[in-house]
């Protein structure tokens, strides 16, 4: 792709060097896309999930089933007004949407989502992924300082004093998948856990796999663990002064963060693109009848993105089903049990993982 | 300078909590002075929703006044409804037919029923537990529909009238509500299924917000609120108003009175009250509406003991004429014992045509006073756990 698109320049006439700096915008252009259609449908799938599990027929105006209903969202979002009140600080209030969005954005780019579909490959990927995630956090607490609200400001608070406690363990369970795979590169991840689901890493570490699950829930904000924008005590927390654009950038932030994360614990426990069979079902049903090898290869590479979409969706089926079952932690008892569950079993997780790679 | 160093090491923040806000069922104002997180210090500022219910009182006919009674507290009207209508058959001397009186047992405990279940609803998406109000107002909804065919509104009822009730029972009626009763332990086995064990819902109720039962006593908090601190007081039981006293049942008590006993003694209160309609029911005087008609041409006697066209089976007792009903000089205090405490009113008749004065005492109006020492010292987070837990509903609290 890469040669291809330096040749079409040269033909034109730009130096090479131009074509070399430009071509990183094009992974990103890709995923500014894949960003916004995901939150398009995820937020769709939410509504229509929850509506499910609370007898409602959830939205059904807009389009066949409401399927547009979230396009109409957001044209109403992009034409509300974007009120600031005077007090605010306004450089901060505007950058805060910004410093949240950014990070997740990125991380898109570090995810293998079939074989040849990584933006970034990194040989440290995964560190910087989660360096990347707690960056979010600073956005949300800029937020709630900037507002001049003492709602935001309380929410702004809780998620710094909720992501201090959540990370430390999420970051502890990932460990365990470093020590199984032996690198923090996402392709050597996944490529580590190949020959089917016997072999993927939520059998071996599988407390770390319920740890991240727990903890992910925590650090996409979601129910039980939506206290910064708990809206019985907070009115919305932390995004309660934003409309128009800025409030937009937060809620597809958040709802990018929760697919992206869900991607995340298929990718480190759950095979990532894999399938769950010894080879893949392609190869298994089409290989003595499709002799051509790019075609096979394409196959494969649409079966990876499959598998991958199924892991995840199934994922997020998951956090929404919690989302409609369980009641809001408190915030002092949030912390407890990061501190005095999750992080105790996090640490037995690795020590067993690491004993299990020793003996293996 | 020093007023700005002041206020930098300043520790206490003040929050205003409403009266716009997500949950403070309707428009409660509570200025709260946090201290990082704890509550200090609590101040409700009510009256936003005052429509001046008494004063209205005194510039309407008896008849006129009847309607607007269901809109004190618009969840339980019925209850209001009978307190205000006790209070004017007692000063005037009307007798009530055991029929009518029976079909105001039922309706109240029906009512009882529908507001309970929006609490429940209402409590849990205060926790952050968003699907069991849908679930509730699923069952509310089937109340709601009898309650519709039965009086013509879903809400402000203005069923009852001065000596007994407005409309006869429609056909058919009696064995839809059946089907419900049958249907509804179910539902709450249901709701106890997701909630009454859940370990989050117990972390954030049990030991919240303890009430005990000389505080509460003192700060003259009734119904539920009080039964789960183990104080046993149910005017249905102690008064005898209506006809309970004919139907046997159980007062639901609770031993400690924290945000988790209050949530078990309503539900427990729920599942009473199914049982209490399904025994009135049985007994009620006359019995199904059609083949009472039936009966009554058959019979034909006009007798006022006859089994099926005496004064028991009727709907009210004297016909009262609207525009001339004058009560006699005197006054009356009626207490009734409404799904969230002890409704009291307090009627004077001056001898003619308007009330010369009417009294409301209402039992929300206790219950958010007692709130500041319920969540003194407590996470911010308690106050929905705890103020939920009290059912509050503000219209009633300003009348």
């Amino acid at each position: 792709m890469y040669e291809l698109y330096t040749k079409i320049l040269s033909m034109i006439g730009i130096p090479e060097i131009f074509a070399q700096m430009s071509w990183p915008v094009f992974p990103f252009g890709c995923i500014a896309a894949l960003l916004v259609f995901v939150v398009i449908f995820l937020v769709l799938m939410e509504r229509k999930v929850l509506a499910w599990l609370t007898i409602r027929k959830g939205p059904n105006r807009v389009g066949p089933n409401g399927f547009f209903q979230t396009f109409a969202d957001a044209i109403k979002l992009l034409f509300k007004e974007d009120i600031m009140s005077k007090q605010t600080n306004k450089v901060l209030f505007t950058l805060a949407p910004m410093i949240v969005f950014v990070p997740v954005m990125v991380i898109y780019g570090l995810m293998p989502f079939t074989e040849h579909l990584i933006a970034i490959n990194l040989a440290v990927g995964l560190f910087l992924i989660f360096a990347l995630s707690s960056i979010t956090t600073v956005g949300i607490v800029l937020g709630g300082w900037a507002s001049n609200n003492k709602y935001s400001l309380l929410g702004g608070m809780r998620s710094a004093a909720q992501a201090i406690s959540y990370e430390i363990p999420l970051v502890i369970a990932v460990l365990s998948i470093a020590v199984l795979a032996g690198s923090l590169n996402m392709l050597d991840i996944v490529k580590a856990q190949e020959g089917g689901i016997l072999s993927w890493n939520f059998l071996p570490a599988f407390i770390g796999f319920v740890v991240l699950f727990i903890c992910s829930i925590a650090e996409v904000n979601r129910i039980p663990f939506d206290l910064p924008e708990a809206e019985s005590e907070l009115v919305s927390g932390y995004n309660t002064e934003y409309s128009g654009m800025k409030f937009a950038l937060f809620f597809l932030a958040e709802y990018s963060a929760l697919f992206i994360i869900s991607v995340l614990i298929a990718t480190l426990f759950l095979g990532g693109y894999l399938p769950p069979f010894n080879d893949y079902l392609s190869v298994i049903l089409l290989d003595n009848i499709i002799n051509n090898p790019a075609i096979m290869d394409l196959l494969v590479h649409i079966e990876q993105g499959f598998w991958l979409v199924a892991k995840t969706y199934a994922i997020i089926f998951a956090i929404i089903w919690i989302r409609a079952t369980l009641p809001r932690l408190r915030a002092d008892q949030l912390m407890a049990f990061s501190w005095k569950f999750l992080l105790p079993l996090s640490f037995l997780n690795l020590i067993l993982v690491a004993t299990l790679k020793l003996f293996i | 300078m020093s007023k700005l160093k002041e206020n930098i090491i300043q520790k206490d923040m003040l929050i205003n909590v409403g009266p716009q806000h997500p949950s403070t069922h309707g428009v409660l104002r509570l200025i709260i002075n946090l201290e990082g997180e704890i509550i200090r210090d609590t101040k409700p500022v009510i009256g936003y929703l005052h429509r001046g219910k008494e004063k209205l009182a005194e510039s309407r006919s008896y008849t006129q006044y009847l309607p607007m009674v269901d809109r004190v507290d618009y969840l339980s009207g019925f209850f209001y409804q009978a307190a205000f209508c006790y209070a004017v058959e007692s000063i005037t001397g009307l007798k009530v037919p055991r029929r009518a009186e029976y079909i105001r047992l039922i309706t109240m405990e029906l009512n009882r029923i529908a507001s309970h279940l929006l609490w429940l609803g209402s409590f849990l998406l205060d926790l952050g537990a968003t699907s069991p109000l849908f679930y509730v107002f699923r069952e509310r909804e089937d109340i709601l529909k009898l309650l519709e065919e039965l009086t013509g509104q879903r809400m402000m009822y203005n069923y009852y009238t001065f000596g007994g009730v407005k409309k006869e029972i429609p056909e058919g009626w009696i064995a839809k509500v059946l089907g419900l009763c049958k249907g509804m332990p179910k539902y709450f086995d249901e709701y106890e299924a997701i909630i009454t064990k859940n370990p989050i819902l117990l972390e954030r109720t049990k030991g919240i917000g303890v009430m005990t039962p000389e505080l509460g006593v003192d700060y003259a908090v009734t119904g539920p609120n009080i039964r789960a601190s183990g104080v046993n007081y149910d005017l249905r039981k102690s008064n005898m108003y209506s006809v309970y006293s004919e139907i046997d049942f159980n007062t639901c008590l609770e031993e400690s009175g924290d945000s988790y006993d209050r949530y078990v003694v309503r539900i427990a209160e729920m599942r009473e009250s199914v049982k209490i309609i399904e025994k009135a029911l049985a007994q009620l005087p006359g019995g199904i509406p059609e083949k009472l008609r039936v009966k009554r041409v058959n019979c034909g006697c006009k007798k006022e003991e006859c089994q099926y066209c005496g004064f028991d089976t009727q709907l009210t007792g004297k016909k009262i004429n609207p525009a001339v009903f004058k009560p006699p000089v005197g006054e009356s205090v009626v207490s009734i014992e409404a799904p969230r405490g002890i409704a009291t009113c307090y009627v004077v008749s001056d001898g003619t045509n308007k009330p010369y004065r009417v009294k409301w005492r209402t039992p929300s109006y206790s219950s958010v006073q007692i709130l500041p020492e319920l969540i003194k010292n407590r996470p911010y987070s308690d106050l929905m756990p705890i103020f939920g837990s009290l059912d509050v509903v503000l219209p009633e609290v300003d009348r």
